[in-house]
């Protein structure tokens, strides 16, 4: 029984079926982004152990396929359990082994990215400078103490909270909360156009009765969820108001409570640096007479009080800023005036397996490959 | 008979060696500068470039050809030449006898609805069911044409049909047109020489009324009108004008900072000078419209003297860029690309049978792929030196890179299996790629300057040369596959021996040494790509179509690998997955383009979509037919015995 498990894990018939599965994945997964939209579809077909059938207007998920971490896995397995099998020491076999060992490193680093990455997007202005940047799908619930200057004056719930039906507290605020309703994506109207929107019985900044309406999820590029949501704040004896936050509200809603001035904002996730960017210049060249782009840059002084750093770099396509773990790319631009920049934040552990793996791939197939031709040369001048 | 056969390869060497020294022998003006004019070089598309080159693309998109025919031959004469209006000589009437280039039939539309739509079907001309039309039929619709294609311009791409789509290339190819009738003087100038020298006059006087009536004095209402007379000329055909024909008269600025002409002119303002280029020019379009030689070369050489001073870099770019428009190495690469693969497909089927007439035409095949093959490095080295890039930069160069790359590897097959093989495989792979690309210069400039991502020699010259030779060997070993399943059923060459062994395990071992290569290639290719996009957007790895198609391949290449090694296949089965390796090559490099989503979506291509179900047809067709029993083969059928027959 054993035995047979063990030459089933380490068989190359194995290999060639899950590779033959990876293809149809692949191909199915990249398909599919026609109708779903990437980000959609990188979670049902590559970041899942199995794809699902959901029959229509029913709760039922059956497994028809697995997915890519499933695929992927066994591939591992396989790679690991084959070696142990086969393995022989000796220049010959050499390549092989290192063939694999890239393979197994790009795996799991694209497995680590998968897991660890943080992708974020920092704006600022020319002239102005930013010390954090904003996710671009989670969303916080920030409680923010107006009378403190500083960032910590801060309470934030992430959005993944609000979705539960729980009461939360928190020692800085004077308050209990408890979110009523919380849509993903979202709209907000002043008027019902539509029997799809209803009225918020909330309170919100602007005075002014809205109404909402819950929208599925966004599959497009270049599109994104914009969530509201009803919390209600109840207050230590027991008196309680509901208010509406919105990523559509561009201003916070301010309660007084506990004798402090709070606002209450949803607005994307925001990760806090040490540091912080100063935008001197964002340039957007162009080709001469045309309207493509030839090149996007910022120009940014990096200041940090506790080192005392204080140098400008230019960040531009192709050529990032890796700096304290993270990595911050040209990404986009304000498009009123092109006086202000977006820059893509990525903290990403694994960043560096592909460039090890590709160079031990690499190395090992050319070895291999040679052996190969030696062998082939030398026998066509025997015969 | 002998000698024959000895000297047969040379012959066919020796005719195709003439071809190209008569193609590329340097041809003077006789009569007309046209060809110095065709050289004289513009701004267009952020890029340096001779007008032969924006005449040249402006027709691919408005006729699909690169000149004009002048008289209607029956296809099937094609060995009578039609009288041509080249490129050249097409953009001199465009701009300076506007009223006969009204009359030449450049437009086409094949879209019959559009025909139907607009009442054109008794107009135009028909040639091989394409009907073109000339301006002047269209004048009377271009209000419709466009309101049509705004409403068309509206759908998203991956959603417009057929007919929208044909409405929008329409409105394109008439606003080019437009356009360039209004490049060097205004639409509708009959004396530019004189128009120019009563501007000149004008200016002074105009331009010290204009600031006397802004700062609010006695204005010289006259002179204010004659100046403006002229300039709201030059100020429509300013913003109609397409390339940028006046270099920049501030010669510390940036060397980009060209200018149209009529833009130039309004610019005058400030100097109160007429630029010299416009001088030139003007002396061209007058002297071309009364048709005067003398005055036209005069102008075109002072022109050209004059530029070679200042802008001798950029002289020089339209020169060479010229050349390369002219002789056309790519499609006689392609002639004879046909013809090597003709004579080594005669060499495989009479290998075995007659020895002697096989190896005359081997050897004549080999040679041409060696001809072709040198052709073909030239004119992809030339654009590398012209775009100052790496060989591949878009799709048009990657399809002129994979055949390049597939040429390689046969060349090195037939030095090692000298019956054809090799010569077969690069003749048919030149030839199909050269002419895809030929269909892919249809869309218009080919050098194209690049989006800000791509904008990295390093980049391109490693992922994109890397992965497409992935391809190119991807598609060598698909190719040898296909000739093993046919040469296979249909004849029984693969069981005779060559040297040492049979050609049947000869093919075997070259496609499995050629996936080895392909894997190679794709894998690095790939994972560099991933790197790249790191670089650039901080993620190894984004699951987009075309990093996907990617993907598919070094899939596919590592399955083989495997099977091979596994046993799960021996030779047959190796060729069926080999085949299935051009479906997946095919489409990763066209189809993932098609779904018009992601990064890399470079335009939805719909023609081409038909054109890519035909051929994976074709391919799944070749895999069943592989899939025959052995008793069905010819080179295998038990009556066949190491290659003599039973009687």
């Amino acid at each position: 029984m054993l035995d047979s498990i063990y030459k089933f894990f380490t068989s190359v018939r194995l290999a060639v079926v899950l590779l033959a599965l990876g293809l149809i994945l692949v191909f199915w997964g990249t398909i599919a982004q026609v109708k779903l939209g990437l980000y959609i579809a990188q979670d049902e077909f590559f970041r899942s152990l199995f794809i699902y059938w959901k029959p229509n207007g029913s709760t039922l998920r059956i497994p028809i396929f697995p997915g890519g971490y499933l695929v992927g896995g066994l591939l591992l397995i396989n790679l690991f359990a084959a070696h142990l099998r086969y393995y022989k020491s000796g220049f010959k076999r050499l390549g092989i082994a290192m063939i694999h060992l890239g393979v197994v490193m790009l795996l799991l680093g694209q497995l680590a990215t998968d897991m660890f990455s943080v992708e974020s997007r920092m704006k600022i202005r020319e002239g102005a400078s930013s010390n954090y940047s904003e996710s671009d799908g989670r969303w916080e619930l920030a409680i923010i103490d107006a009378s403190s200057e500083k960032d910590d004056g801060v309470v934030a719930i992430p959005a993944d909270l609000l979705m539960k039906n729980r009461e939360l507290a928190h020692p800085d605020m004077p308050f209990k909360l408890r979110s009523v309703k919380y849509h993903i994506n979202s709209a907000l109207s002043e008027t019902n156009e539509t029997s799809a929107y209803e009225l918020v019985k909330a309170e919100n900044y602007t005075g002014r009765e809205v109404w909402w309406s819950a929208l599925p999820k966004e599959t497009r590029m270049n599109f994104r969820d914009i969530p509201s949501g009803v919390v209600e704040l109840v207050g230590p004896t027991g008196e309680s108001r509901a208010v509406l936050v919105s990523g559509y509200l561009s201003r916070p809603f301010t309660v007084t409570a506990g004798g402090r001035e709070l606002q209450l904002m949803l607005r994307p996730q925001r990760y806090y640096k040490p540091y912080r960017l100063h935008l001197i210049d964002f340039r957007f060249d162009r080709y001469a007479g045309t309207e493509k782009a030839k090149n996007f840059s910022s120009r940014v002084r990096l200041e940090r009080a506790e080192t005392g750093e204080n140098r400008e770099v230019t960040i531009r396509m192709n050529e990032p800023l890796r700096y304290d773990g993270k990595t911050f790319f040209q990404s986009s631009w304000d498009e009123k005036d092109e006086k202000g920049t977006v820059l893509q934040v990525v903290d990403n552990p694994g960043w560096l397996t592909p460039y090890f793996a590709c160079v031990l791939v690499s190395f090992g197939m050319t070895w291999q490959f040679l052996v190969h031709l030696i062998g082939f040369a030398a026998k066509r001048k025997t015969t | 008979m002998k000698a024959f056969l000895k000297y047969l390869p040379w012959f066919f060497l020796a005719l195709f060696v003439t071809e190209i020294g008569m193609v590329m022998r340097p041809k003077k003006d006789t009569g007309l500068y046209t060809a110095e004019f065709g050289r004289l070089p513009v701004l267009l598309n952020g890029r340096i470039q001779p007008l032969d080159s924006v005449a040249r693309n402006s027709l691919l998109q408005i006729r699909s050809t690169g000149d004009v025919p002048l008289e209607l031959l029956p296809s099937w004469q094609f060995w009578r030449h039609s009288k041509k209006l080249k490129s050249t000589e097409w953009l001199l009437e465009v701009c300076f006898k506007p009223e006969v280039a009204d009359t030449r039939n450049i437009f086409l539309i094949h879209h019959p609805d559009i025909i139907s739509e607009l009442k054109l079907g008794d107009k135009g001309i028909e040639k091989s069911g394409l009907r073109y039309y000339p301006y002047n039929d269209l004048k009377p619709l271009v209000k419709e044409i466009f309101t049509q294609s705004e409403t068309a311009a509206q759908v998203e791409s991956a959603k417009q049909t057929t007919f929208q789509r044909q409405v929008l290339k329409l409105a394109n190819a008439i606003n080019i047109y437009q356009r360039l009738k209004n490049s060097i003087q205004p639409e509708g100038t009959t004396d530019f020489v004189q128009l120019l020298a009563d501007y000149k006059a004008a200016l002074p006087a105009g331009v010290a009324a204009m600031r006397a009536q802004q700062s609010g004095g006695d204005a010289d209402k006259e002179a204010i009108q004659k100046f403006m007379r002229i300039g709201q000329q030059f100020e429509a055909a300013a913003n109609q004008s397409y390339p940028r024909a006046v270099p920049p008269l501030d010669l510390a600025g940036s060397r980009d900072d060209w200018l149209n002409v009529s833009a130039s002119l309004l610019g005058s303002i400030r100097t109160l000078e007429i630029p010299p280029a416009a001088g030139f020019y003007a002396r061209m379009a007058k002297s071309y419209a009364a048709d005067d030689a003398a005055e036209f070369n005069a102008a075109t050489a002072g022109y050209k003297n004059w530029l070679v001073k200042d802008f001798s870099r950029e002289a020089n770019k339209g020169r060479s860029e010229f050349y390369f428009n002219q002789i056309k190495l790519f499609l006689h690469a392609t002639i004879i690309y046909i013809f090597a693969f003709v004579l080594a497909g005669g060499a495989l089927l009479t290998f075995g049978s007659w020895p002697n007439v096989s190896e005359s035409l081997r050897r004549a095949a080999f040679y041409l792929i060696g001809l072709a093959f040198v052709v073909h490095t030239f004119a992809l080295v030339y654009r590398m030196v012209l775009e100052g890039r790496p060989p591949v930069t878009n799709l048009y160069s990657s399809a002129i890179f994979i055949g390049w790359g597939a040429c390689v590897l046969g060349l090195i097959l037939e030095r090692i299996y000298r019956v054809g093989l090799g010569s077969v495989m690069a003749g048919l792979a030149g030839f199909v790629t050269l002419l895809i690309a030929h269909n892919l210069a249809l869309g218009g400039d080919t050098m194209e300057m690049l989006q800000a991502v791509l904008d990295t020699n390093f980049w391109l010259a490693t992922h994109v040369v890397v992965v497409t030779l992935g391809y190119a060997s991807t598609f060598a070993a698909g190719s040898l596959a296909m000739a093993y399943v046919i040469l296979g059923v249909f004849t029984p060459v693969l069981s005779k021996g060559i040297t040492h062994i049979e050609l049947g395990k000869a093919l075997a071992k070259m496609v499995y040494a050629i996936v080895c290569f392909a894997t190679l290639f794709s894998f690095t290719g790939t994972v560099l790509g991933g790197i790249w996009a790191d670089q650039s957007w901080g993620r190894f790895w984004g699951w987009d179509p075309k990093e996907n198609g990617a993907l598919l391949i070094v899939i596919w290449n590592a399955l083989i690998l495997h099977a091979r090694w596994g046993g799960l296949v021996k030779d047959r089965g190796l060729m069926s997955l080999a085949i299935f390796g051009n479906v997946i090559t095919a489409w990763s490099w066209f189809g993932t383009n098609m779904l018009g989503i992601g990064l890399h979506s470079y335009g939805f291509m719909d023609a081409a979509f038909k054109w890519l179900m035909l051929f994976v047809g074709s391919q799944v067709a070749l895999i069943v037919l592989g899939s025959l029993p052995l008793p069905l083969w010819k080179s295998f059928s038990p009556k066949m015995d190491s290659g003599k027959p039973l009687d």
